[in-house]
C-alpha cells in the first residue's frame, strides 16, 4: 500500500504547485512587448494608488516609495512634505542632508530642480550611484504640499519628464484622498445635522404635554420629564455612530411614552421583535424618525384611534425592520419627491434616514415606503447584519 | 414493523417546530411589555439553541453506532465534540462577538481587508457544510429504515424535500427558540430511554462487557439480511434458515460450521438464545479490542493511537469552524455574554454525550443482530423495542424517533440556511430570490449525495466535516484573532493548502483509496497532518508578505480584545465598532 502513500504525497505536491502558481501568476509573460510594458506600468501605479490614498504621511509614504522606485527606474526615491523628508528608499543619510536645500527650494518656488554631480558630492566620489537627481514639487489644487525626488547615476531630460508625470499622478491621488476626507466629513456633518434636528414640533408638544400634567398629576409630570431628559441625552450624545437595534427600540419607547401623554388612548402600539435582530448594528437615530413620521403624518392628522406597528425580523444575512401605521397615508408621488430630496416639507426625517442608509450600506439598502391616501403607511428598512463599512467605523 | 406511534411523534415534532417558529417573535402591546420585547436573548436560551443546532445525527445515532461497531474508543468523538467548545470558549467566543462578524466570510473580509479571501472562505463554507449535511441525510435514511422498514432512499428524500422546501419557501427559519426547543427534545429523547433501558437490564445485573467473549444473542433472535453478507462463524451453531445460504436454498434447521458462509440478500436466520453472534467482514464487535481505549476503526487495523489523535484534532479544533454555529454567537449581547453562552453550551453538550455510551454498551449486549446486518448506526432506534416489550417499548421507540428527527431537522436546516446564505450573498447575488434558488439547488445536490453514502458510518462522515473545518477555518480564526501579523496572502495559502488537502483526503477516502495502514490513516483521519499544514502555510505566507498586513490593524485588534465596558473610556471614534 506504499504506492497509495506516494499518491497522497504527490497530491500534496500538486496542490502546493497550484498555490504557488497562483502566487507567481503576476510574473507570467503574456502579450506583446507594448502590452507588457503598459501592464507593468499600470500595475505599479495601481499598487501605488492605495498607499497614497490616506494622504501624505509617514506610514503610507513608506509603502509608496518602493513602488515609486520601480515606476521611475531610479535607485533613490524621496518623498517630502512641507516640513521635510517623510520617506526614503535607497538614499542614505548623507544624501538626505544634501537634498534638504533643493527640496526646500522646489517647495518654496514651485519649480522643478535638476541636481548635477557637483550638488550631490559625497565621500564616495565617482563610485557613488547617486550622482544626479531631479526634484519635482507636488501641488494639490495649486498649492504645493510636498516634493518628489528621483536620484540616480545621471539625470537626463527624460527622467525630469517622467518624474513630472509621476508627480502629477501622485497629486491626483492626494486630491482623491482629500475628496475622501471631505466626503466623510460631509456624512458626519449630515448626521450631526439630523441629531440637531429633533423636531422643534416634538419638543414643543412634549413640553406642553408635560405642563398639562404638572398640576393634575405631578408624579406623571416628573416621570415624563425624566423620559424627556433621557430622550434628549440619547439624541444629542456625541460619539456612537452605530448602535444596536435594542438601543434604538429603547429610544422609540421613550419617544412613544412622551407622545402617549398627548395622545392618551388614541395611540395603540404593537411591537413584534425577533430576538436575533436586537444585536444588529444600525446607524443611530434610524428608527425614531420613522416612528415620529408615522405618528405625526399618519396618525395625528387622521384624528381617530390610530394603530402603530413596529416589527423586526431576521432574514438570513439581513435584518428587516418595518414601521406601519393605519393613519392618513400619503400620496405616493409626494413620498417619491420627499425621498429624492426634491421636496423638503416636514417629512425631512424620511429623506435623511434614506440618505444615511444608502451612504452607509450601499444603494440597494434604501427605504421602501408603501402608502396611499387614507391607506396607511408602511416603511421597510433592510439592514445587512455585517458590513465592512460599519465595522471600520 | 410499521410504527404509528413513531410516525405520530415525528409529525408532532414538525408541527411543534412550526408553531414555535411562528411565535418566535416577542409581541408587546403595552408600554410595560416594550422593555421585555427589547431584551436580549439570555445566555442559557442561546446556549440551548447552539446545542440544538450542534447535536446532529452523528451525535444522536452515530456515536452509539460507531462505539458499538468499533469499540469504546469511538467515544473519543464525543469527547472531542464537547471539548471543542472549551477551545471555542477560551480563544474565540468573546473576541469574535466583539468583532461583530456574522459569518466566517464576514470575519475574513473584515479582519484581512480582502474581498477575494472572502470568496475563498465562502467556497470553504460550502465544502464544510456539504460534508456535514450529507451524513444528516444518511441518518434520516437509516432512521426511516429502522422505524418503518422501508428502503434507505425514502428517508433521505423525505428529509431533503421537507428541509429544502421549508427553507426555500421561507417557512423554516433557524430561529433561536426553535433550535433551543429541539435541543431539549433531543436530550429528553436520548436520556429517558437510556435510563429506562439501564433499569430494565439491572435485573439480572449487567454482565462484564470487556471480557474476551464475543457478542452473543441473549434471546432467540431472527436476523434478516437486506444485502448479501459474508459471515464468519467461530463455533458451530444451528439456526433456522429461510432463504439462500452458501449458494443453496435453505429452509428449516441448518448447522453453520466454523468458517466463512455467504448469506444471500433476503435471507433470514433464527439464532437460538445463548449462541455466539457470527462476525461480519471487518465488523467483529468481538474480542478484547472492543474495550480498548483507543479508536480502532475497521476492526483495529492500522494505528489506533494516531487515529485517536487525528479524531481529537479534528473535533476539538473543528467545532469553532462550523459556519452554522458561529452565526448564533452574534445573538449574544456582548463578548462576556458570548463566553457565558459557550460555558453553558459545554455543559449542555457534555450532558447529552453521557448517553450514547449507554446505548453502545447495551446494544453490544442485547442487539448483536445489528452487527450481522451492518446497521449498528440504528442501535439507538432499535434498542428500546428489542429490550422493552409491548407498549412501553413502542413509546420509547417513538420518543427516540422524535429525537432523531429533531436532530436531522435542526442541524440540516441550520446548515442549509448557512450554505444558501453564503452562496446567495457572495456568488449568486443578494436578495430573497437568490437565497431561495440557492437553497433549492443545494438541497437537491445534497439529497443526491446522501443517497450515495449509505454504507459509511455517520460519525466518520461528520468527523470529516470537522477535519476540513479544523484545517481551514480554525487556523483562520485563531491566527486572525491572536496573531497580528496574519496577512490575506497567508490566510489564502492556509485555506487552500489545509482546506484543499483535507477535502482531497476525504474524497480519496470515500473513493476507496487507502484501505489499511498509514494511507488509511492519513486519508481517513486527515486532520492529523492537514491542521499543522494549514497553520504552517498561514504563518509562512504571512511572514513572506509583511506588507499585506491591513492598515487598520490596531483598531481591529482593539475591537476584538478590549472588553465592552472599557470601550466607553477610550479616546477616538475609531474604536467604536459598528
Amino acid at each position: 500500500m506504499t504506492e497509495l502513500l506516494w499518491l497522497a504525497v504527490a497530491g500534496v505536491v500538486v496542490l502546493l504547485g497550484v498555490v504557488l502558481g497562483f502566487v507567481v501568476r503576476g510574473e507570467r509573460r503574456l502579450g506583446t512587448p507594448a502590452q507588457r510594458a503598459g501592464y507593468a506600468t499600470l500595475r505599479t501605479a495601481n499598487l501605488l494608488a492605495p498607499a497614497l490614498r490616506s494622504g501624505l504621511n509617514g506610514a503610507s509614504s513608506g509603502k509608496a516609495t518602493a513602488h515609486l522606485q520601480s515606476l521611475l527606474g531610479t535607485p533613490g526615491v524621496v518623498l517630502a512634505d512641507l516640513a521635510g523628508v517623510i520617506a526614503t528608499d535607497g538614499v542614505d543619510e548623507a544624501h538626505q542632508a544634501l537634498l534638504e536645500d533643493p527640496v526646500a527650494r522646489a517647495v518654496g518656488t514651485g519649480e522643478p530642480q535638476v541636481l548635477a554631480a557637483a550638488d550631490l558630492a559625497c565621500a564616495r566620489g565617482a563610485t557613488c550611484t547617486l550622482q544626479a537627481a531631479v526634484v519635482v514639487p507636488l501641488a494639490v489644487d495649486g498649492t504645493v504640499v510636498g516634493a518628489l525626488v528621483a536620484a540616480g547615476p545621471s539625470a537626463p531630460a527624460g527622467l525630469l519628464r517622467l518624474a513630472s508625470e509621476v508627480a502629477q499622478f501622485i497629486t491626483t491621488q492626494l486630491e482623491l484622498a482629500e475628496l475622501d476626507r471631505s466626503r466623510r466629513r460631509a456624512a458626519q456633518a449630515e448626521l450631526r445635522f439630523l441629531r440637531a434636528q429633533i423636531s422643534p414640533h416634538f419638543i414643543y408638544n412634549a413640553i406642553t404635554a408635560i405642563e398639562s400634567f404638572v398640576r393634575t398629576d405631578p408624579d406623571r409630570a416628573r416621570e415624563l420629564l425624566v423620559q424627556f431628559a433621557d430622550f434628549t441625552r440619547y439624541s444629542f450624545r456625541g460619539r456612537d455612530q452605530f448602535v444596536t437595534v435594542a438601543e434604538e427600540l429603547r429610544l422609540v419607547d421613550t419617544y412613544l411614552e412622551l407622545e402617549r401623554a398627548r395622545f392618551g388612548d388614541r395611540l395603540a402600539v404593537t411591537l413584534r421583535v425577533a430576538p436575533e435582530v436586537l444585536s444588529v448594528r444600525v446607524p443611530s437615530l434610524i428608527l425614531q424618525p420613522l416612528v415620529e413620521n408615522a405618528v405625526r403624518h399618519g396618525l395625528e392628522p387622521s384624528g381617530r384611534t390610530g394603530h402603530l406597528s413596529i416589527a423586526a425580523h431576521d432574514a438570513g444575512n439581513d435584518a428587516v425592520i418595518t414601521v406601519e401605521d393605519d393613519g392618513a397615508g400619503a400620496d405616493p408621488e409626494r413620498v417619491r419627491r420627499v425621498l429624492s430630496g426634491r421636496e423638503d416639507g416636514d417629512a425631512v426625517g424620511l429623506h435623511n434616514v434614506d440618505e444615511r442608509l444608502r451612504t452607509v450600506f450601499g444603494e440597494e439598502f434604501g427605504l421602501v415606503v408603501e402608502t396611499g391616501i387614507a391607506a396607511g403607511t408602511k416603511v421597510t428598512v433592510r439592514i445587512p447584519k455585517f458590513q465592512v463599512a460599519v465595522s471600520a467605523s | 414493523m410499521t410504527a404509528p406511534l413513531s410516525v405520530g411523534a415525528v409529525v408532532l415534532i414538525t408541527v411543534a417546530t412550526a408553531v414555535i417558529g411562528m411565535r418566535g417573535m416577542r409581541v408587546a402591546r403595552t408600554p410595560a411589555d416594550f422593555m421585555v420585547a427589547a431584551r436580549q436573548v439570555p445566555p442559557l436560551l442561546n446556549a440551548s439553541a447552539i446545542s440544538g443546532e450542534y447535536l446532529s445525527a452523528a451525535s444522536f445515532l452515530g456515536i452509539a453506532g460507531l462505539a458499538m461497531l468499533d469499540g469504546l474508543g469511538a467515544l473519543w468523538y464525543a469527547v472531542g465534540y464537547a471539548a471543542g467548545y472549551l477551545v471555542l470558549l477560551a480563544t474565540v467566543a468573546a473576541p469574535l462577538r466583539r468583532f461583530g462578524a456574522y459569518t466566517i466570510p464576514d470575519f475574513a473580509e473584515g479582519r484581512l481587508a480582502s474581498p477575494r479571501l472572502r470568496r475563498w472562505a465562502t467556497v470553504m463554507v460550502l465544502v464544510i457544510c456539504g460534508f456535514y449535511l450529507i451524513p444528516q441525510f444518511n441518518g434520516a435514511g437509516i432512521t426511516l429504515q429502522a422505524t418503518l422498514g422501508g428502503p434507505y432512499w425514502v428517508g433521505v428524500v423525505v428529509l431533503g424535500v421537507v428541509v429544502t422546501a421549508g427553507i426555500a419557501s421561507g417557512g423554516m427559519k433557524g430561529i433561536t427558540v426553535v433550535q433551543a426547543f429541539l435541543y431539549w427534545i433531543k436530550v429528553t429523547a436520548i436520556a429517558v430511554p437510556a435510563i429506562v433501558l439501564v433499569l430494565a437490564v439491572a435485573h439480572p445485573p449487567l454482565g462484564s462487557v470487556d471480557g474476551p467473549a464475543p457478542a452473543s444473542f441473549a434471546h432467540t433472535t431472527v436476523v434478516r439480511f437486506p444485502d448479501t453478507t459474508r459471515v464468519d462463524v467461530a463455533r458451530p451453531v444451528t439456526v433456522v434458515a429461510s432463504g439462500t445460504v452458501d449458494g443453496g436454498r435453505a429452509n428449516g434447521a441448518l448447522t453453520l460450521h466454523p468458517g466463512n458462509h455467504t448469506v444471500a440478500a433476503g435471507t433470514s436466520l433464527r439464532f437460538p438464545a445463548g449462541s455466539a453472534a457470527p462476525a461480519v467482514s471487518s465488523a467483529t464487535g468481538s474480542g478484547s479490542s472492543w474495550s480498548s481505549p483507543l479508536l480502532r476503526l475497521d476492526g483495529g487495523r492500522g494505528h489506533p493511537l494516531a487515529a485517536t489523535y487525528g479524531v481529537l484534532l479534528a473535533t476539538v479544533f473543528g467545532a469553532m469552524g462550523l459556519p452554522h454555529i458561529l452565526v448564533r454567537f452574534y445573538t449574544n449581547r456582548d463578548g462576556q455574554a458570548a463566553r457565558r453562552t459557550t460555558a453553558f453550551v459545554l455543559l449542555l453538550v457534555s450532558t447529552f454525550y453521557l448517553f450514547p455510551a449507554v446505548f453502545a454498551v447495551l446494544g453490544r449486549m442485547e442487539a448483536p443482530a445489528l452487527y450481522l446486518t451492518g446497521q449498528t448506526d440504528s442501535v439507538v432506534l432499535a434498542l428500546p423495542r428489542i429490550m422493552v416489550a409491548g407498549l412501553g417499548g413502542e413509546l420509547l421507540a417513538a420518543l427516540v424517533a422524535a429525537g432523531a428527527f429533531a436532530a436531522f431537522l435542526s442541524t440540516s436546516s441550520g446548515l442549509l440556511i448557512a450554505m444558501a446564505g453564503a452562496l446567495s450573498h457572495d456568488i449568486m447575488g443578494r436578495g430573497v430570490r437568490a437565497f431561495r434558488l440557492s437553497a433549492l439547488v443545494l438541497g437537491m445536490l445534497v439529497t443526491v449525495a446522501g443517497l450515495l453514502v449509505a454504507s459509511v458510518p455517520i460519525n466518520v462522515l461528520v468527523g470529516w466535516a470537522f477535519a476540513v473545518a479544523a484545517s481551514s477555518f480554525c487556523p483562520l480564526l485563531l491566527l486572525g484573532i491572536w496573531w497580528p501579523r496574519l496577512t490575506r496572502v497567508g490566510a489564502m495559502w492556509g485555506l487552500a493548502l489545509g482546506g484543499g488537502a483535507s477535502s482531497l483526503a476525504v474524497v480519496a477516502s470515500l473513493a476507496g483509496f487507502g484501505s489499511s495502514g498509514w494511507p488509511a490513516l492519513l486519508l481517513g483521519e486527515p486532520a492529523i497532518w492537514t491542521v499543522p499544514v494549514a497553520f504552517a502555510a498561514m504563518v509562512v505566507g504571512s511572514l513572506l508578505t509583511p506588507g499585506a498586513v491591513p492598515a487598520n490593524l490596531t483598531d481591529l485588534l482593539v475591537t476584538m480584545h478590549l472588553p465592552e465596558r472599557l470601550r466607553r473610556g477610550t479616546a477616538g471614534g475609531a474604536v467604536q465598532r459598528g
